[in-house]
């Protein structure tokens, strides 16, 4: 697919998903269908789709051990084992998913090869994805903790110290938290990453450019309704709790900007089990990051093993017993 | 399914942490009614300086456009809410009629985990009172 007309039609769809909430709640006033109907469906399908697509790859057997390796696998005693790069136990295994979960280490490991002017190629560390990377899920993670505040009552003291440590500098009023700007600038580095190297363009699809755009429009849409187009909080809040406790009011006066919000993260979430955002559960089913390296130690058995019907040498030895003595051949029994 | 014990495990854990706000308030109890705010005297009139849903969502930018106005440009005159001319001050304008911080200000600043800075250096008068009181009764 052209890479120019994946980005069109990323931004087109995401353009029109604001414009049906724009219609549906500020000309048609479908307050509740955007307030509650809409979130409760998305919340369902990101659940049980979620949990959906965990079984479904639960379910495919794994004939080979296959971890990815980046170093030298246990061997000889006086060859050095990269026990993360190549882990050798269980515990071994698990350190590297924590590190790789947590601070992305194979993006943190990446090397870039460049002809630069020279006739020799120049590999060379490359690390811009993985701070972008970093950047972006972790003060993701931050904004999705900070809007406990609207489900909980009393807020939990853990939920007030992220928000007042992302607020620390106290700029602007409402407090403009830095977490919303590094979450725009991550975002839009991410997504000009894909717009910008030709490499990378080329193997992008709107199922790459969509979930950014849609998400750099969620946090668009927040910022704005934080900084410009100011909502009643209270009434946010109430239809949260509501919403948590299955017994939701729908407010009839809430600006247009946060049902735009509120319908841009219900296509996220009802998006998510069906596009590569999964990679959230999919890194932990990978036989590539989830298996040890010790083929020669431990064997693995496929599940696709079936019991093969053989022939030993005794049954071979019965069948024919006679016609070997006849002909001089040995046999082991008589 | 394979590996069946773990794979639930972790379904179990993602579960729990999707739904905390659905279950957080049957196990930590029930989330407390939204506030109720203590409405002005009704003498002093029914309407403040702008529209009600304006100022319930907009109020704190209209308060620091108030701050700007006055310390800086040194104009202390606000027309609002058919033209009616207002004093542009926290202490004698709007807590003339919204008497006390912790009845009105603080109840919905609680309830969604704002807190604003205002009261470092203004102070509240019910605040002033119960100061004044304290120091007598001593």
């Amino acid at each position: 697919m052209n890479p120019w007309y994946s980005v069109l039609i990323s931004l087109f769809i995401v353009i029109g998903l604001v414009l049906i909430a724009l219609i549906g709640v500020g000309s048609i006033g479908l307050n509740s269908l955007f307030g509650v109907y809409i979130p409760y469906v998305a919340f369902a399908v990101f659940i049980i789709g979620f949990i959906w697509r965990v079984v479904e790859w639960a379910r495919a057997p794994v004939p080979f051990k296959i971890p990815t390796t980046g170093g030298q696998g246990k061997s000889l005693p006086w060859m050095k084992h990269e026990k993360l790069d190549s882990p050798f136990t269980t515990g071994q295994v698990i350190v590297r998913m924590l590190l790789e979960v947590f601070l992305f280490r194979s993006l943190f490991r990446n090397v870039k090869g460049e002809l630069r002017g020279g006739p020799r190629l120049t590999f060379a560390s490359s690390k811009w994805l993985w701070l972008f990377g970093i950047l972006f899920h972790y003060s993701f993670l931050t904004i999705v903790l900070r809007h406990l505040r609207f489900f909980t009552e009393p807020v939990p003291q853990w939920v007030q110290l992220i928000s007042s440590l992302d607020g620390f500098f106290e700029i602007l009023v409402p407090t403009f938290f830095l977490t919303d700007a590094a979450f725009l600038l991550a975002a839009t580095l991410l997504f000009l990453r894909r717009v910008v190297i030709p490499q990378v363009r080329y193997i992008s699809l709107p199922n790459d450019y969509f979930p950014l755009l849609l998400i750099l429009g969620i946090g668009i849409s927040g910022i704005l309704m934080r900084q410009v187009f100011h909502v009643d909080l209270e009434k946010v809040k109430e239809l949260a709790i509501g919403l948590a406790a299955f017994s939701p009011t729908v407010p009839k006066e809430l600006g247009s900007v946060f049902y735009v919000h509120l319908f841009l993260v219900s296509v996220l979430a009802a998006y998510i089990p069906w596009s590569k955002i999964m990679h959230a559960a999919g890194v932990f089913m990978s036989p590539t990051r989830n298996m040890a390296n010790n083929n020669r130690a431990v064997r693995h058995i496929n599940p696709w093993n079936y019991p093969v019907k053989v022939h030993t040498y005794e049954e071979y030895e019965d069948d024919f017993r006679a016609k070997m003595k006849e002909v001089g051949l040995p046999v082991d029994k008589e | 399914m394979y590996n069946a014990g773990k794979v639930i495990i972790g379904i179990l854990i993602f579960l729990g942490l999707f739904t905390y706000p659905i279950w957080s308030p049957i196990v930590l109890g029930k989330a407390g009614p939204p506030p109720q705010l203590e409405k002005p005297d009704p003498a002093k009139g029914k309407v403040c300086v702008e529209a009600t849903d304006y100022m319930r969502s907009t109020h704190m930018s209209l308060l620091n456009n108030w701050r700007d106005w006055v310390v800086r440009d040194g104009n202390r005159i606000y027309t609002g809410l058919e033209g009616k001319k207002y004093n542009m001050s926290l202490q004698n304008t709007c807590l003339d009629c919204h008497k006390s911080r912790e009845k009105f200000c603080d109840r919905c600043h609680n309830y969604v985990n704002v807190s604003p800075r205002c009261w470092e250096c203004h102070i509240e008068p019910e605040y002033k009172q119960q100061q004044a009181v304290a120091w007598r009764s001593k």
